[in-house]
Parts: structure tokens; sequence; C-alpha cells
């Protein structure tokens, strides 16, 4: 099935291979950073003490994904010119801009701020303090904008003209940069993002509720209900948007890249008056069918055109050459959905315990929070797999192929490297999440230790640390 | 060559990227320098103070790396597209040692058991960083083959004696400017060793500095004509005699056991080759083949990234002096362990 000698293929799976590792660390550190926001302003306004010990709880977690995120990101930054070329030739005038503005927001911001926000509290003062945590959420935005350009631009190509030398030239930074499906991602990201780290946060949350025993509920086990109180209404609140946000994404790309939609749904065959809903079914692409399908009529047409009759055209009407890969496109995308509305009904459940003043003690519901503690991240990656393999077979869509894209490498250069991410990435990853969840498995206590009061400054951007403190400035002459 | 070439945006680009590049190498060289010295400090002691020197600085020291790339990106798309598969395995190999090193700053510390594996990790994944940053720059500068607007070369064209030989270069050379990092930030024994180590390593350094210097004309007639034609010849003739006198004075002040001053000469040794290369290479971006006109993105995509660059790049500097400033002087073996 995999063809281990063909270098576009090896080129894509070791793209998607780093890709997925990464990914899910900006993911993670977009929410957290906001939450961190959220929690410090909580305390500031209230100086309840519960909240600063969740903020410093929570600032040790982001500082390892924090981390992680770097050294992932560092190897993104380079993969476009290594393993794709000719795309980097070719589009990049206008992608490689917009990813240098993202190396720039995130520049500016780890080398500003973060090492601030983690060690300064005692150096600037709390409203200084507060001022760099914003700053520090606020960079993430700003990274995910960029980013978001990017891919967004990729998707729905709008702004450019080809020179030629067969490059994409800009004719509009801001056609660009807002390219049509950008607005619609940027929010289905963002939001992505929020409910992963409300999932996170209630999942660990729901750890330490079950794990309490029933005579010291109530005592030091504050902070695990503020944070479980605090998910389960973020969840209550994002899910139903997130939904809302994913529809009309979809309905965006139904406007502007119907073959995904196409694919998504399962519809090879056009469907002239209502096109049925498959629940689930085993797409077969070579012979342009879905077997063993289980499907509810004309549903699809109500949702993606809000009429129970309306037309629907299949992959019929594309040139097959032109075709994404159905079978993964229809099931990364059920996972997704699947998982958004498990969301939706978690956010429900806590509700009703909530209304019955059994939300600290409901068992089944700390379960429930707990099975969906990394439920946000298989979804943001079935996501991504779904819009980018979506994307497919081009890499700025209807105009550069992925076969025309890639470097002019042979099959065993690419395979070696591929092998090599592999090892190192399992090693390194796999100890960087024993890491996180090892300082997850502690609830957080009262008086909760900051990550510089018992190990000395380590990743922290340029910023002063406290193991760094000078001796005396005689000592340096 | 004639004349100077006219002062455009693709100029501007090349001297910013060029900035970035000469940043990265001395930033991230003394940190590089730390783990590639990290085995002859067996002491666990020693080794928290060395790692804690760099601690806060790695990181966005590496951030240059990340931009000197992404402006190349932005700025030269088809120099960034001829020139990463060119240097492939060098690229990958080096992403994935300073990925290793990246995370043994943090995870160090988190383990007790695992401090020996992720020890190794530091200094492995630093020296193999080191050796393909040399790898990559002996590569580009013995010529790379295009053809069309791509890279027409195998994957292990790379692999030269010269890029050995400038793969150790950049060894040898960052080693030094760990070493005198830890003369300037340490003090009492591992002051002593920092002193003993440097010693050889200049003469390392100096050493691969010659043999790199001598072997470069004669790897395209290009470098010939520009070394010892004017108007590079005004600049390559004295440089040997500023190595000369550069080594010169940091032995000296290794002898005298001078604090900062070794660091700087160091610097200064980095900066006369960055010069040397400066004038081999420029106007061209892939060194003997592409000129920094003929890769430069259209203009608009230059001037739409050189607005925010020139607003943020002077405020990372200044935050960046900033800290090295505050973090100046002698690092406290007893910190972070009250």
């Amino acid at each position: 099935m995999f063809d281990f000698t063909d270098p576009v293929l090896l080129a894509r799976a070791q793209f998607a291979f780093t890709m997925a590792f990464h990914i899910v660390f900006p993911a993670f550190s977009i929410g957290l950073a906001s939450y961190l926001a959220v929690l410090e302003g909580l305390w500031l306004a209230t100086k309840r003490e519960v909240y600063l010990d969740l903020f410093k709880y929570w600032l040790k977690i982001f500082a390892v994904a924090f981390a992680m995120g770097v050294v992932s990101g560092v190897t993104m930054s380079y993969q476009f010119g290594t393993n794709w070329s000719v795309f980097s030739d070719k589009a990049g005038p206008i992608v490689g801009p917009l990813m240098a503005y993202e190396v720039l927001s995130a520049f500016f911001l780890e080398a500003g701020f973060l090492g601030v926000m983690l060690f300064g509290m005692r150096k600037v003062g709390p409203a200084l303090h507060y001022l760099a945590t914003l700053l520090v959420a606020l960079g993430t935005l700003f990274s995910a904008f960029w980013i978001l350009s990017v891919n967004s631009w990729m998707q729905t190509p709008a702004g450019f003209a080809v020179n030629a030398a067969g490059q994409f030239v800009p004719t509009d930074w801001w056609a660009i940069v807002f390219s049509p499906s950008f607005p619609y991602r940027l929010v289905h990201m963002v939001l992505a993002a929020y409910l992963t780290t409300a999932l996170v946060v209630g999942g660990v949350a729901a750890w330490h509720l079950l794990r309490a025993r029933r005579d010291t509920l109530g005592f030091g086990m504050e902070g695990a209900r503020v944070m479980f109180s605090m998910a389960m209404g973020m969840v209550l609140v994002t899910a139903p948007l997130q939904i809302a946000a994913g529809d009309m994404h979809g309905l965006n790309t139904l406007e502007h890249q119907p073959a995904k939609v196409m694919a998504m749904e399962g519809h090879f065959q056009s469907h002239p008056d209502g096109a049925p809903l498959l629940l689930f079914g085993l797409p077969d692409q070579e012979a342009a069918t879905v077997r063993y399908k289980l499907e509810i009529p004309k549903l699809s047409s109500l949702i993606l055109k809000h009429d129970l009759n309306a037309p629907l055209a299949g992959l019929d009407t594309i040139r097959r050459q032109d075709w994404p890969s159905v079978p993964i496109v229809f099931w990364s995308f059920r996972i997704m959905v699947g998982l958004g509305f498990l969301m939706l009904g978690l956010g429900a459940v806590s509700l009703v315990a909530r209304l019955k003043r059994r939300l600290y003690e409901w068992r089944p519901l700390h379960l429930y929070a707990l099975v969906m503690g990394p439920a946000g991240f298989i979804a943001v990656l079935a996501g991504w797999v779904t819009t980018e393999v979506g994307r497919q077979p081009f890499t700025v869509y209807g105009q550069l192929r992925t076969v025309e894209s890639v470097s002019p490498l042979a099959a065993p250069a690419v395979g070696s490297s591929l092998a090599a991410f592999a090892v190192i990435y399992l090693l390194v990853f796999a100890a960087g999440a024993f890491y996180i969840l090892r300082l997850m498995s502690e609830p957080p206590k009262h008086g909760e230790s900051g990550p510089a009061a018992d190990e000395p400054t380590r990743t922290a951007g340029i910023a002063p640390g406290p193991a760094q403190s000078p001796l005396t400035l005689t000592a340096g002459e | 060559m004639s004349g100077l070439p006219p002062f455009d945006i693709p100029t501007i680009w090349a001297f910013v990227i060029a900035f970035a590049v000469f940043a990265y190498v001395v930033l991230d060289g003394f940190d590089l320098g730390i783990g590639l010295l990290f085995q002859f400090f067996p002491e666990r002691r020693d080794r928290d103070v060395m790692m804690n020197s760099v601690a806060p600085v790695w990181d966005g020291n590496e951030t240059w790396l990340v931009l000197g790339g992404g402006g190349l990106f932005a700025a030269f798309p088809l120099a960034y597209a001829i020139i990463m598969p060119a240097i492939y395995a060098p690229v990958i190999a080096m992403l994935l040692g300073l990925v290793l090193r990246g995370v043994a700053f943090e995870f160090r510390w988190r383990t007790e058991r695992g401090r020996g594996l992720w020890e190794n990790a530091f200094i492995g994944g630093s020296f193999v960083a080191t050796f393909s940053q040399g790898l990559a720059l002996g590569a580009l500068l013995q010529g790379v083959v295009v053809s069309g607007r791509a890279y027409g070369g195998g994957w292990w064209d790379w692999a030269t004696p010269f890029t050995l030989l400038t793969g150790c270069a950049v060894t040898a050379g960052y080693a030094l400017l760990g070493a005198t990092w830890l003369v300037l930030k340490t003090t009492g024994d591992l002051q002593n060793h920092a002193y003993r180590v440097a010693r050889p390593l200049v003469f390392a350094t100096v050493g691969a500095i010659v043999l790199v210097s001598l072997a470069t004309p004669f790897l395209e007639a290009d470098y010939w004509r520009r070394w010892f034609e004017w108007p590079g010849v005004a600049l390559t003739a004295p440089v040997p005699i500023a190595v000369a006198a550069t080594a010169i004075v940091l032995l000296r002040s290794l002898e005298s056991r001078h604090d900062w001053r070794p660091f700087v000469m160091t610097l200064s040794l980095f900066f006369l080759c960055f010069v040397g290369l400066g004038v081999s290479i420029f106007p061209n971006v892939v060194p003997s083949r592409v000129s920094i006109w003929a890769a430069a993105a259209p203009e608009s995509s230059q001037i739409f990234v050189l607005v925010g660059a020139s607003v943020l790049i002077p405020i990372i500097l200044a935050y960046t002096a900033h800290a090295y400033w505050v973090f100046r002087g002698k690092i406290d073996p007893d910190a972070g362990y009250h």
C-alpha cells in the first residue's frame, strides 16, 4: 500500500509526521496561554489564592509544552526548502513573507515576554507580569494568525499573478492575507485550541477529583474543583460555537473547494434532487463507490444547502486526477465531527450536574471528562488531515500540483531522513509527554511553586531568571 | 568586478540575512560550544553551571537560525529552493541535533534517572548540529550543481574532503567560543579548566582557518578573482594579518588570565572569517551560481516583510542586549539549588 520508492509519498509522509507532532503543541499552548491570562486576571481581581496556585500549576506545564513547540517548529521552517523546494521557489514570493511574519512575531514573543511570564513574577511586580502574560497570549494568537494565513492562501489562493518564471507573485497583499477561507479557518482553529485546552484541564481536574477520597473531598481539592468548573463551563460554551463555526467553514469549503466536501461526504455520484448524509461506510476510491453505507436521505442537502431537495454535485463532475483520497478525508472528517458531538455532550451533561449541584461529586461525569481529556488533540489532528488531504492533489489548490512541488531528491534520501525523524521524535516526544503527564499527576496544591522556585532556568527565552543572578559586578571585570 | 553594485532592496535584504546568520553563528556558536565541551567537564556541579550560563539565552540565540532561514525564504525564494536540497542531509542532521540538545535543557532537570541520557543527548546533539553546519558551509563554498531553477546534484554531493575540513573548522571554532564564554562567565576550578581547554582550541581554530583559506581560492576560479583582484584584494590582503594579530592577542589574554578579552578576540576571529566569506560570496546568494538579484522575490514581497522586520528586529536587538546586560557577570554555582 505504501510505496517506499516514491519520493513524493515519502516527502508527504515526512511532512505529515513532523507536522502532526508539531501541531498539537501550538494547539495546546494557544489555549493554555489564554487560560493562564484568565487565571492571573482572576487572581488580581479577586485575590483568591486558588487562582494563583492554578496559574503556577499550569505555567509549569506550559513551559514544557512551549519548549517542545519551539524545537519542533524550527524543523518545520526548514522543511519547505529541503523537501518542497519547487513549491518554495514558486510560492515563495507569497508564502515566504507570511511565514517571515510568523517567525518575527513568534521571535518577538519569545525574546520579549515569555521569560518574564515564566520567571519574573517577583522581579517585575504583578501589573507588569500580567501584561507579559497577556502579551504572550496575544503573541500565540499572532503566530496562529500568520500561519493560518499561509495555510488558507494555499487552500484558497487569491491576490496573485504568475510571472514568466512560473512564480506566484503578489498583486494584492490584503487579498492574500485575508484569502477567502482565512476568517473561517482562523476562528475554527482558535476555537479548537481553546476547546482542546479546556478538555485537557477538565481531564486533569477529573482525574484528581476521581482519585480524591470522599473524606478529603472539599479539602485540598479546591484547585481541582475550580479548574473542573472552569473547564466544563468553557466546554459548554465553546463546543456548540465550534460546531457552528465548523458548519460555516464547511459551507465556505463547498464554495471554494467542492471536491474536498464531496470527499468528506463520500459523494462519488451527483444527487440532482437531494443528497443523503452518509453516517458510515467504506469508500472505495477505485470503484468510485461507498460500500456498506448507512445513510439518511436528503440530510446532506439540508446541511449544505439548507434545502432538502437541493441538488448536490458529486466527484463524477470532477476530473479523476483532481480527486483527493476519499477514504482518508471521509474518515478523518467523521472522527472530528464525532468527537465534536461528544464534546457537546460533555458540556450538556456538566450543565445538568451543575444545576443539580453535583458537579464535583458525580463520578460518571468525571469519568466522561477524563476520557475526553485527549479528545481535543485527536480532533485537531483529524481536522487537519481532513483539510490538508482534502486539498490534494495540489499544494496550492487548483494551481500547483503536489507532485510538481517536491524537491529533486531521490527516495533513499527522503526515506533515511523520515526514519531518522521517526526515531528521534518518538524518543523526544515520548519523554516530553511523560514529563508533562507526571506534572499533571500531582494535584494543584495550596502555595503551588512556579517553574522557578525549585529548579534552575531552562527554556525561558531571553529573560531574567533567578538561577542567573550575577554574583558581583566586580567579578565580571 | 567593476565598481560597487547598486544599493537596492535586494542588497538591503542580503545584509539583513547576513547579519542574522552572523548573529546566529556567534550566539548559538557559544552555546553549542558549551555542549561540545561538556564531555571534558564530568563534574555534576560544573555541568550545572555550564548549562545555567546559557540556559536563559539559547532559545533566543537559536531563533536567529529561523530568522535567517525564514528571511532567505521570503526575500530570495529561489536561493532557498536551491540551497536546501543541495545540503539536505546536513540540514536534516542539524535539525535533529538541535531538537535533541534543545529538549535536553528542559528534560535534564526533570529526571534523576534519565540525567545521563539527556546529557549525552546534549553532547551528541550539539556535536551533530555544529559539524553539520560546517559541512553545509563547505558544501555551499565548493559550489552546488544548479540545473534550471533547481538543485541538480545528488544527495551525497556535499561529502568531500573540503567539507570535512570545514566541519572540523566550525567545530573547533564553536568549541573555542564555548571555552572563552566559560572563562568569561565562571570562576574557580571551572574557569581554570576553561583556560586550559581554550589554548589548544586557539591553535586548532586558527589552523583550520588557514587550511580553509588556502583551499578556497582553488575551489572556483571566481574566488581566485575575488580574492586577488581589485576591489576584493583591498579586503582580503589585510585579513591574514588581522587574523594573526587577533590570534596572538587571544593567546596572550589567555596566558594573562584575562576575563573577557579571550571571548571578544574569538568573536573578532569569527568576524574576520565572516568578512572573508562575504568577499567570496557577495553579491551572490548561492556562491558562484545565483546572484541576489536573480534570486530576489518581487519587490512587493521584499518590501512587505522589510516593513515589519525594520520595526521588530531593532526591538528584538534592544531586548537581547538588555537581557545580556542583566546576566552580565559570573554565574553563581549555588543558584537554583536553594
